[in-house]
C-alpha cells in the first residue's frame, strides 16, 4: 500500500521529498498561528502531517527500491556539503520518519476533541502551530545529516514541547513545574549535546555526519573526541530518558494535555534514541563506541536498571498516566539493551521495539485521553468498570496493554522475542532473565489496570455508557489493529528494522 | 475431507461456535444447541484427523509466518490426535452436564460462560495440533487467557482472588520460563519444529549443562502441568463452577500442560538426549515427590473439590514422571494417563457438581449416607475412583502398568514403589467417600433432604454415569490405543518379565 501511495506522487515532487517533509509543517506552523479559529488550524495540522506522511512513504519506497537499501542525499538549497546542509536518508531514518509522521498524522486527527476540552478557545490556533513546530523539529532531527543542524532541530522540537507541556496548566497546575523541570533538564541535555558537537568540530573541522565518520577514523585517541563522545551520549541520553536521566519524564507525561502526552510518548524519546544510535554507529562507528571505549558497560547496565527499577516504580503508582510514563522509561531500557548488544540482530530488535512501543503507548494514551474526556480522572480508581461503560475504547486499550506485556499475537511479543533471540545469540543469558522479570512486572502493573477496567464494579454506579468520540476511536483502533497486525504478520516492520540495522553496520564499516 | 481441511475445521469450528453462541445469546435453548452441535462436529473432525494419523498420514497446515522464523504451522501426530480426541469428545459430555448444572444452579452470565468454553477448546485444539513450539506457545496462552473469565465466573472476592492466582501463576511461569526455553531452543537448534527423534539433535553446541537448564525451564515453565512447587493455582482454580473444573481442570487445561511436557520430551529432546540430560532425574524426583505429597495433602482436605484438585496434581505428575523415564514404555504410560485420567477425573468432578447442585454440600463429612438418595452418582464416583486407583478392569490400570514397565526398563527401582504407594494413598482418600455414602455406618441417621426440589438435574447424573462407563470400556480398547500411539512413543522392548513368561510358556 505504501508503494502504491508513493507511486501517485509526481516525480518532481518526490525528488524534493526530504526537504518537503520537514519544510511543509514548518511553513504551515506560522500560518496556523494566524488562523482566526482553532478548527482551521486543526485542519491545517492534519494537512501538514498528512503531507509529511506521504513524503515519508515516498522516502521509504525510494530507500527500499534497491536491495540493501539506498542512501538518499539531499543538499539543502543546492549547497553541497561541506558548506551546505545535507539531508541524508537511509533505511534507518526512513523508518523513523515513517513512524513519526504516521503517529503525527493520527495524533493530529485525534487531537480535536481533547484540545477542545482542555485548551481555551483563544489559544487553540497557537496550540496547533506549536504542535506543527514540534513535529517539524522531530522530523528534522530524523532526516538531517548535519550534526549542528540536528542540534537546531532538537531544540526546535524541545522548545515547542516545553510550551505544549505547560499548556496542561489549565487542567492541572502541576503542569507548570513539570514543564519547568523538563525545560531545565532538556536544556542541559541540549547544551551537552552542542558542547560535544563543538569538540568534534574542533577535532575534525566538519559538521557533516558522514564526513565526521570518515575523519574520526583517523583520530582514535584524541581527548577532544573522547570528551565530545561523552557529552553527546549524555546529552542525547537525557533527551531519550535514559535511566537515570529520566526524572523529567513522568511528570511531563502526567500533567501535560492528553494530546501532548500521547504524541510525546509515541515519538519524542524515539527520535532521541534514533539520534543516539546515529551517533554511536554512524558517526563514531562500531569499533570506537563499542570496542575502543567502555560505552557498552554504560548503556547496557543503564538499560537493565531502567527495566527493573522503573518497572517497579510503575507498579507502585496510583495514577495511570504516571504508571505508563515509568513503563516508558523501562521500555527505553529494552531498546538500549538491544542496541548495546552491538550486533545487527540486537540493533534490529531495538529498532523493532522502538516502532512497536510507539504503537503501544500511542494507543494506550489515546484511550486514556478518551477516558479523561468523558470521566475526568486517570487514577486506577477511575478506571473501574469502564469495560462496561465504554467497551470499544477499553477493548483497544486492552489490546495495547497485552501488547505491552508481550502476549503472543501482538506487536510487543514480536519485538521482545527478537530481543531475547539476539541476547541468546550473543550469549547474554542473564539479560534474558532480566527481560523476563521486567515483563512479569509489566503483567502486574498492566494486569491491575485490566482488572479494574473489566472486573471491577464502577466506583460511581451512575456512570452512564459513553464511548470516546469517533475522532478518538478511529485513530485509536488503527493503532490497536496495527498492534495485532504486527503481531500476526510482522514481516513488514521486522523487515524495516532489519534493513535499518543493516544500514548502520554497512555505514559503520565504510 | 483432506487432512488440511480437517485441521482448518478443527481451528475454525470453535470460533464459529463462539460466534454462534454470542448471536444466540438471548435464546438459551438455541445457544446450548449451538454448543452441542458444534461440539459434536468438532469431535467428528477430531475422529477424522485421528483416522488419518492412524492410517499413517500426517495432515499438515501452514498459516504463514508471523515474522521470519516464527511460523503458524500445524501437524497432526498420534499424541496430539489423541489429546484432541479426548478434549473434544469429553466436551460433548461436559456440555450436556453444563446445561444441567448451570440451569440447575441458576448461574448468571451463561452466554459468556459458553463462549469462553469454546475459545478454550480452540486453545486445546491448537496446542494438540501445533507443529512447532511457537504455535504451541501461542495456543497455550490463548488457553490460559480464555479460561480466566471462567475461573472468575462467580465474581465475588473469593473467585477473583482464585482467578488472579490462576492467571498470575500460569502467565508468570509461561513467560518467565517456558518462553525463555522456547527462544533458547530456537537459538540453539535454528528451528522450532517438532522433529521425531528430537529437535535438539540438530543443535550445535548443546552442552549437558545447557540441556539440563533447558529441561528445567521447560518442566517448570509449563505451569499447567502443576509440578510442585507450581501446583497451587489448581486448588485455587476450584472456585470455578464445577463444569469448568471438570472439563478444563481435569481435561483440557491441565492435560495441555502435561501434553506439552510429553511433546517436549519426545519431539524436542528425544529419548537419546533426554537420557543424557542430568536434570531429567531431578525432575523425575520432583514428579515422584509431587505424586506422594499431593496425595497426602488430598487426604487432609474435607472439601470434595479441593481433595479432587490435589488428586489431580498427583495424577498429572504421573505423566511428567512417564516423560522423564525417557523410554518408550514411559512415554506410552504418560500418553495413556492423559486419556485414562481425563475420563476418570471428569467423572469425579461431575459427581461432585451433581451433589452440590442437589444438596448444596461441598464437604465430604456431610455426605455420609447420601448414597441412599443419589445412588447412581455415587456408584459412578465409585467406579471412577477405582479407575484412578488403577484396578482392572478399568482404564486407569494401563498407564500404571506401562509406567512401572518403563521404570523397570530404565532401571529406576524406586519409581514402582512410588506408584504403588500412590495407589494405596488413592484408596485411602478416594474410596471412603462413596463407601460411606452408599453404606453409612448404622446409626448415622437419615440424610438431609435435597436443597433443590427434585434433586440433581437429570443431565448432571447421566453425564458422569456415561463417563464411568467409558472408564470400563476403555480398559478393553487398550490394544488399538497403544498401536495408535506407538509411532510417537517408539517401540517398546518386551520386558524381562514378559520374556521369562514367554520362555516358560514356549519351552518345555
Amino acid at each position: 500500500m505504501i508503494e502504491f501511495i508513493a507511486s501517485l506522487v509526481p516525480a518532481n515532487l518526490a525528488a524534493h521529498s526530504p526537504a518537503l517533509l520537514v519544510a511543509v509543517p514548518m511553513l504551515m506552523a506560522p500560518l496556523a498561528a494566524f488562523m482566526p479559529n482553532g478548527r482551521l488550524a486543526w485542519l491545517m495540522s492534519i494537512f501538514a502531517t498528512g503531507f509529511s506522511l506521504i513524503m515519508a512513504m515516498v522516502l521509504v519506497t525510494q530507500v527500499r527500491s534497491i536491495e540493501g537499501g539506498a542512501i538518499i542525499s539531499y543538499a539543502m538549497g543546492g549547497w553541497v556539503p561541506d558548506a551546505g546542509i545535507e539531508f541524508r536518508i537511509d533505511a534507518l531514518n526512513s523508518m523513523v520518519l515513517l513512524l513519526v509522521s504516521s503517529i503525527g498524522f493520527l495524533a493530529a486527527i485525534f487531537s480535536w476533541p481533547t484540545v477542545k476540552a482542555e485548551i481555551r478557545d483563544a489559544k487553540r490556533a497557537m496550540f496547533f502551530a506549536t504542535y506543527l513546530v514540534c513535529f517539524c523539529g522531530l522530523t528534522g532531527v530524523a532526516s538531517t545529516g548535519d550534526a549542528f543542524n540536528l542540534f537546531v532541530f532538537l531544540e526546535i522540537s524541545s522548545l515547542a514541547t516545553y510550551a505544549l507541556v505547560a499548556l496542561g496548566a489549565s487542567r492541572d497546575r502541576r503542569a507548570l513545574p513539570a514543564a519547568g523541570n523538563y525545560l531545565l533538564m532538556g536544556t542541559i541535555g541540549a547544551s551537552f549535546f552542542v558542547v560535544g558537537v563543538g569538540f568534534l568540530y574542533a577535532a575534525t573541522g566538519t559538521l557533516n555526519m558522514a564526513e565526521l565518520a570518515v575523519r574520526l577514523q583517523g583520530v582514535p585517541d584524541n581527548k577532544a573526541v573522547l570528551a565530545g563522545f561523552a557529552f553527546i551520549t549524555v546529552g542525547l541520553g537525557i533527551k531519550a530518558a535514559m535511566f537515570p536521566l529520566h526524572q523529567w519524564l513522568p511528570n511531563a507525561y502526567a500533567y501535560s494535555p492528553s494530546f501532548v502526552t500521547m504524541f510525546l510518548a509515541a515519538t519524542a524519546t524515539k527520535v532521541a534514541i534514533y539520534a543516539l544510535v546515529r551517533f554511536l554507529f554512524t558517526v563514531f562507528g562500531l569499533e570506537f563506541a563499542f570496542e575502543g571505549s567502555t560505552l557498552i558497560w554504560i548503556l547496557m547496565p543503564m538499560g537493565i536498571a531502567a527495566m527493573i527499577a522503573c518497572s517497579f516504580q510503575a507498579v507502585f503508582q496510583t495514577d495511570v498516566r504516571r504508571t505508563l510514563a515509568y513503563s516508558s522509561v523501562a521500555q527505553v531500557g529494552y531498546m538500549l539493551l538491544g542496541i548495546s548488544i552491538g550486533t545487527a540482530a540486537g540493533v534490529s530488535a531495538g529498532m523493532f521495539h522502538l516502532v512497536n512501543h510507539a504503537l503501544i503507548k500511542g494507543a494506550l494514551f489515546m484511550a486514556l485521553a478518551g477516558v479523561v474526556l468523558t470521566y475526568q480522572g486517570t487514577s486506577l480508581n477511575d478506571l473501574k468498570g469502564l469495560g462496561r461503560t465504554s467497551p470499544w475504547t477499553m477493548s483497544a486499550f486492552a489490546i495495547a496493554a497485552v501488547s505491552l506485556i508481550g502476549v503472543p499475537l501482538t506487536a510487543g511479543f514480536q519485538s521482545k522475542y527478537a530481543l531475547v533471540n539476539a541476547l541468546f545469540e550473543h550469549g547474554w543469558w542473564w539479560a534474558v532473565a532480566v527481560v523476563m522479570f521486567s515483563s512479569l512486572l509489566a503483567v502486574v502493573y498492566m494486569g491491575r489496570m485490566l482488572e479494574a477496567i473489566f472486573f471491577r464494579a464502577p466506583s460511581n454506579p451512575n456512570k452512564r455508557r459513553q464511548e470516546a468520540p469517533l475522532l478518538i476511536l478511529v485513530p485509536l483502533w488503527i493503532l490497536a489493529i496495527a498492534n495485532l497486525w504486527v503481531g500476526i504478520q510482522g514481516g513488514f516492520v521486522a523487515g524495516l528494522a532489519d534493513d535499518a540495522a543493516a544500514a548502520l553496520f554497512i555505514g559503520g564499516a565504510s | 475431507m483432506s487432512g488440511e481441511m480437517a485441521i482448518i475445521a478443527a481451528l475454525v469450528l470453535p470460533i464459529l461456535i463462539c460466534g454462534g453462541i454470542w448471536l444466540a445469546g438471548r435464546v438459551p435453548d438455541i445457544r446450548e444447541g449451538v454448543t452441542l452441535v458444534g461440539a459434536a462436529a468438532l469431535f467428528i473432525v477430531a475422529i477424522i484427523i485421528a483416522a488419518k494419523v492412524s492410517a499413517g498420514e500426517s495432515p499438515e497446515l501452514s498459516l504463514g509466518e508471523a515474522v521470519p522464523g516464527l511460523e503458524f504451522a500445524f501437524k497432526a501426530e498420534p499424541l496430539g490426535a489423541l489429546f484432541a480426541l479426548v478434549a473434544s469428545g469429553l466436551w460433548i459430555v461436559n456440555s450436556f452436564y453444563s446445561i444441567g448444572y448451570m440451569r440447575g444452579n441458576r448461574e448468571r452470565n451463561q452466554t459468556r460462560f459458553y463462549m469462553c468454553f469454546a475459545i478454550a477448546l480452540l486453545g486445546a485444539m491448537g496446542v494438540a495440533l501445533s507443529a512447532n513450539l511457537f504455535t504451541l506457545f501461542v495456543f497455550y496462552e490463548i488457553l490460559t487467557l480464555s479460561t480466566y473469565p471462567l475461573v472468575a465466573h462467580k465474581g465475588d472476592a473469593n473467585a477473583q482472588r482464585g482467578a488472579r492466582i490462576y492467571l498470575m501463576t500460569l502467565l508468570g511461569t509461561s513467560i518467565g520460563f517456558l518462553l525463555v526455553a522456547v527462544i533458547w531452543t530456537g537459538a540453539l537448534a535454528g528451528s522450532l519444529d517438532f522433529v521425531p527423534g528430537g529437535l535438539l539433535q540438530q543443535a550445535e553446541g548443546l552442552t549437558p549443562v545447557v540441556a539440563s537448564a533447558l529441561l528445567l525451564l521447560f518442566a517448570f515453565g509449563v505451569g499447567k502441568a502443576a509440578l510442585m512447587p507450581f501446583h497451587f493455582w489448581l486448588p485455587n482454580a476450584m472456585v470455578a463452577p464445577t463444569p469448568v473444573s471438570a472439563l478444563l481442570h481435569a481435561v483440557a487445561v491441565v492435560k495441555a500442560g502435561v501434553f506439552t511436557i510429553l511433546k517436549v520430551a519426545i519431539y524436542v529432546f528425544g529419548e537419546e538426549i533426554l537420557n543424557a540430560t542430568a536434570s531429567r532425574e531431578f525432575i523425575l524426583g520432583v514428579a515422584c515427590f509431587t505424586i506422594i505429597v499431593a496425595s497426602l495433602v488430598a487426604m487432609t482436605k474435607d472439601n470434595l473439590k479441593a481433595r479432587l484438585a490435589y488428586s489431580t496434581v498427583a495424577q498429572l505428575a504421573y505423566v511428567t514422571c512417564g516423560a522423564m523415564l525417557a523410554d518408550p514404555a514411559g512415554f506410552m504410560g504418560g500418553s495413556l494417563q492423559i486419556a485414562a485420567h481425563a475420563v476418570g477425573k471428569i467423572t469425579l468432578f461431575m459427581c461432585a457438581g451433581a451433589i452440590y447442585v442437589a444438596t448444596g454440600r461441598q464437604n465430604i463429612s456431610e455426605m455420609r449416607g447420601l448414597g441412599k438418595r443419589m445412588p447412581l452418582v455415587f456408584i459412578a464416583f465409585f467406579v471412577a475412583s477405582l479407575s484412578i486407583i488403577g484396578i482392572p478392569p478399568l482404564a486407569g490400570d494401563w498407564p500404571k502398568y506401562e509406567l512401572m514397565q518403563g521404570a523397570a526398563d530404565a532401571g529406576l527401582d524406586y519409581v514402582p514403589y512410588v506408584l504403588i504407594l500412590s495407589s494405596l494413598l488413592n484408596i485411602a482418600y478416594l474410596l471412603p467417600i462413596p463407601i460411606l455414602a452408599l453404606m453409612p455406618p448404622p446409626g448415622s441417621g437419615e440424610p438431609a433432604p435435597y436443597k433443590r426440589p427434585g434433586g440433581a438435574p437429570m443431565l448432571t447424573v447421566a453425564a458422569p454415569c456415561f463417563t464411568a462407563l467409558l472408564c470400563f470400556l476403555m480398559f478393553f480398547g487398550i490394544g488399538p490405543m497403544s498401536d495408535f500411539l506407538e509411532p510417537a512413543t517408539g517401540e517398546r522392548v518386551p520386558s524381562a518379565y514378559m520374556d521369562a513368561a514367554y520362555i516358560e510358556g514356549v519351552e518345555p
